[in-house]
This record gives C-alpha cells, sequence and structure tokens, in this order.
C-alpha cells in the first residue's frame, strides 16, 4: 500500500447530500462530527467540495430533482471513492417508497458501496458505515493497480 | 463600473445541511435580488397520507421533519381527536407538553450551533451541540429513539415516563442550563458575533406582517404573537407568554430563540411538577368524519394542518402549511442590499427547515 492510500485510509473527506430526507439523518450525521462522536479523532473531515471528497454520505430518498444533482457531485468527486447511503429512505425509499415524485434509494442514480439501515441511524452506524467503506474502496484500489500491472 | 454577477447559493452547500438554491444577483458584493429554487427534497407526503390508513398516517407526518417530528405527529393527532370526538387524558396532555418543549429546546440548540458555525465561530458551534446531545439521551431514555420518537398517538401518547426518568430528566436539565447560560452569553454578548449580527437582514414589523412571517421571525421584530396562547395540549393551564425583540435583525432573532429556550426550560420543569396521574391515552372508536384545522407552534413558528375526513380509514385530504414556507418570503425581502458575506447568516437566521417545507 503505498503512501498516498495509507493516508487516505487515515484521514477520510466525507462530502454528504441529502437528496430528499426528513432531516433527521442528516442532524444524525452533523452530530458524528461533534464533540460526543467526534470524528474528526480518525482524521474524518466533512468537506463542501465535492473535489477535495474521499467518501460521499448520501441521506433521503432520491427525487427527480435532486438526482441531477446526487449524479453531479459524484461524477465530480476524483477516484477511488466510495458511496454510503444512510437511513431507511436511502435504502429503498423507506416511509415515501410510493410516493410519485420518488425514484427510489439512492442506489436507483449511484452505485452504493456500504447501506446504513435505521430510521434515524445512530451515529455510531454511520461511523461505522464510513469506516466500512473505506475498506471497501481500499480493495477495489488494489485490484485496479494489479489489474494495471 | 459596477459589474453584475449572478452566483448560485446551494443547493449543496457547507452551510445548509439541506438542499435549497438561492440565485443571488450580486452587484459587485452587494445583493441585488435573490431567487428561491426549491423542490430538492419534495417527497409528496400530502399525496401519500391519502393513499395510507389515518393511523399510519402518524408515522407519515413525523417524518415530513427529523427536527421536530414530535410536534408534528402531535399537530396530526389533535385534528384527529377533535374530529373522533376524543379528550386526551390530563396526563397525556403534559406528556405531549414535556416532549414538545424538549423538542423545541433541542431544535433550537441545534439551530444556535448551525448559526454560530455560519459566522464561522466552529467552538460554539460544538459547544451547543454537545448540550444538545443530553437532550438526545433524554429522548432515547424516555421514548427510545433519539430522533424519531414516535411517543404521539391518536388519543394519548405511547408511553409514560416513570417518575426515575423525570427526575434525571430534571437533573439533566439542571446540567443543560448551567451550559447554556455559558453559551448563550457568548452568542449575545461576543464582539464579534455582534459585529456579524446586530443590525444584519432587518425585518421591519410591518413588513413581517404583511409577508407572512411566523415564529421567532415574526416575534423579534415585534409582533406578538405564538401559537401556544391559544390553549392546545396542556398550555391552557400552563400559560405561555410570547417571547418577543423589537429590533427584527438576525441579532434579535437569535435573542428570541435563546430567550425561548429558557422558557422551554421553565415549562419542562413546571410540567413535571404538575403532572396529573391518569391514563396515557384512550382508544380511539370509530372513524373520523368532517373537516377541521389544527395549529401548533413549532420551534420555527407555527403549524397548521387542515384534515378532511369522510368517515372511512382513509383521509379526502391532508393538508400542511409550515413555518418555514411562511419565512421564505420575508428572506426573499431581507436579502436585496446585505453583502454576500453576510447572506449565510441571513438565511440561517429565518431557521429553515427546507423537508418541512417541500415535504
Amino acid at each position: 500500500m503505498g503512501l498516498i492510500d495509507i493516508a487516505r485510509s487515515k484521514s477520510p473527506w466525507i462530502l454528504h447530500f441529502d437528496a430528499g430526507a426528513c432531516n433527521g439523518c442528516d442532524i444524525e450525521l452533523l452530530a458524528c462530527l461533534t464533540p460526543v462522536y467526534d470524528v474528526e479523532r480518525f482524521g474524518i473531515i466533512n468537506i463542501g467540495n465535492p473535489k477535495h471528497a474521499d467518501v460521499l454520505l448520501v441521506t433521503g430518498t432520491v427525487n427527480k430533482r435532486s438526482a441531477r444533482v446526487l449524479r453531479n457531485l459524484y461524477d465530480q468527486m476524483p477516484e477511488p471513492k466510495a458511496v454510503v447511503a444512510i437511513g431507511a429512505c436511502a435504502l429503498s425509499g423507506g416511509v415515501f417508497h410510493q410516493c410519485y415524485n420518488i425514484l427510489g434509494g439512492v442506489d436507483a442514480v449511484l452505485p452504493v458501496d456500504v447501506y446504513v439501515p435505521g430510521c434515524a441511524p445512530k451515529p455510531e452506524a454511520i461511523i461505522e458505515g464510513v469506516v466500512m467503506a473505506l475498506g471497501r474502496m481500499q480493495e477495489r484500489e488494489q485490484a485496479r493497480k494489479r489489474g494495471a500491472a | 463600473m459596477a459589474q453584475r454577477t449572478v452566483i448560485p447559493f446551494g443547493p449543496q452547500h457547507p452551510v445548509l445541511p439541506e438542499p435549497i438554491q438561492l440565485k443571488l444577483t450580486l452587484k459587485d458584493e452587494i445583493v441585488e435580488e435573490a431567487l428561491p429554487h426549491i423542490g430538492y427534497v419534495h417527497r409528496g407526503v400530502e399525496k401519500a397520507a391519502e393513499r395510507m390508513d389515518y393511523t399510519q398516517n402518524v408515522f407519515l407526518v413525523e417524518r415530513i421533519c427529523g427536527i421536530c417530528s414530535f410536534i408534528h405527529a402531535l399537530c396530526y393527532c389533535q385534528g384527529l381527536e377533535r374530529l373522533m370526538g376524543l379528550e386526551v387524558p390530563r396526563r397525556a396532555a403534559y406528556l405531549r407538553v414535556i416532549w414538545s418543549e424538549l423538542h423545541r429546546l433541542q431544535s433550537h440548540h441545534l439551530w444556535l450551533g448551525l448559526y454560530a458555525d455560519a459566522f464561522g465561530f466552529e467552538s460554539l458551534f460544538m459547544e451547543f451541540w454537545r448540550c444538545r446531545e443530553m437532550l438526545m439521551d433524554i429522548f432515547e431514555k424516555t421514548a427510545g429513539s433519539r430522533v424519531i420518537i414516535s411517543a404521539c398517538c391518536i388519543g394519548g401518547v405511547r408511553r409514560d415516563i416513570s417518575d426515575q426518568h423525570l427526575q434525571e430528566t430534571l437533573d439533566t436539565l439542571e446540567a443543560l442550563e448551567a451550559a447554556f447560560d455559558k453559551s448563550s452569553d457568548v452568542m449575545l454578548n461576543d464582539y464579534t458575533v455582534k459585529k456579524r449580527t446586530v443590525g444584519k437582514g432587518v425585518l421591519p414589523a410591518d413588513k413581517a406582517i404583511l409577508l407572512g412571517a411566523a415564529g421567532p421571525v415574526l416575534r423579534a421584530s415585534g409582533v406578538e404573537q405564538d401559537a401556544r396562547q391559544t390553549g392546545f395540549a396542556a398550555y391552557d393551564e400552563l400559560r405561555v407568554e410570547p417571547v418577543v425583540e423589537t429590533a427584527g435583525d438576525c441579532y434579535a432573532r437569535a435573542k428570541v430563540r435563546i430567550r425561548e429556550c429558557r422558557q422551554s426550560l421553565d415549562l419542562v420543569r413546571r410540567a413535571i411538577a404538575g403532572l396529573p396521574d391518569t391514563d396515557i391515552a384512550v382508544r380511539p372508536k370509530g372513524r373520523p368524519n368532517g373537516r377541521t384545522i389544527s395549529r401548533v407552534e413549532q420551534p420555527r413558528g407555527e403549524l397548521l394542518y387542515f384534515l378532511a375526513a369522510n368517515g372511512t380509514q382513509k383521509l379526502d385530504r391532508l393538508r400542511v402549511r409550515t413555518p418555514t414556507f411562511a419565512n421564505v418570503a420575508p428572506l426573499v425581502h431581507m436579502l436585496p442590499g446585505c453583502e454576500v458575506a453576510d447572506v449565510p447568516v441571513i438565511v440561517l437566521s429565518i431557521d429553515p427547515c427546507i423537508s418541512c417545507t417541500e415535504r
């Protein structure tokens, strides 16, 4: 594992996008950053710029209007990247699954690496989701390097 | 020569946890016009409420907004209880007040933190959110969940709070108040904070009424209006005086919310002290029929539900009017003339809850 890979696994920067949530998951996600959970201990920083981000955290169902923004954000993130879907709505649409404006879960638009269930999931679960996503990201990166060699 | 630029503010922006887009037309650094574009979190809750049973809808309306979910459920249940002629037991009414006020406290803490973050005071943000976790622990202890507590049901509340948990709640509030004194002092008296908030985004009282502002935004402009005065749940016995400030700027809006936090602390204590010993719920009988309007006070202002039932299991119509929607028009009025660096502070000062607005 090269230096950059090590650095990335020790300090992943996250980008959060609310694709149509009720706020519950967003607030729990923000709570992860604050003193009681404090993910900055693990080098995790919430960043506003998709071009600096490693992990995309998506909360909420995807609707027709937010799908375009979500796709756009994902495309702007540099490789390697991972997507974590947070909460019942991001998994399948949750309580809103048959509403007219809903396309479905996040996987209707993006390839999802980790699904964090719950309504709303606890901050501990969200942190574990990010850590799992890092593992997936690393595996993929190593496989890509082996393929290139 | 001054140059005109259009800047899209949002939908994905570090200061906004939720997506809303403001197209800002700038003349150099000064905002000339702000146009809101919404629809990023529209889910279609009102239509879904016609498809589901009226009992299932309690869980649906809770998920309109995760910050004040209990108050949404309260407003909906209250409307249905009126249609079905149910008298809620007094203990349930008091428990509803306790949970509502705890939700208001946690929502205001959340807002004060985000607001501090909007003008770049990160340690104050962390401090408010550290205190907020105490409230989340109360929710988890008393209702079993941190965010969406599902404690309200048609005819009362789903669970009781034991005496031991009531005592622990009081102890936690004691610790919370001590911490709140310190951090709210910074918010109100710090030189830098005042520089960023005093005189920014002024909304005069006549404009606030004309544009239909609600909640703390309206009260910070000097208009005395609070839906809790109508005396729903147990507010008829626990009287509430509206918190009013007159300046109408961002500083006044923060001050209103800080004073409301103290009011909520007081209300929770009074409600716990006067908690009657009755049942916590009555069983609903029959089906709802007729039309009604239900009003409650949310942390962000007045929430209004219109319910139309037809005597079957499904409702004809559920209409939700949320306070943030009422506050978008005042926001569009506040922005022109301000500097672009003040836009996040002014946007945050109305406490936007987009998931409520768009449902």
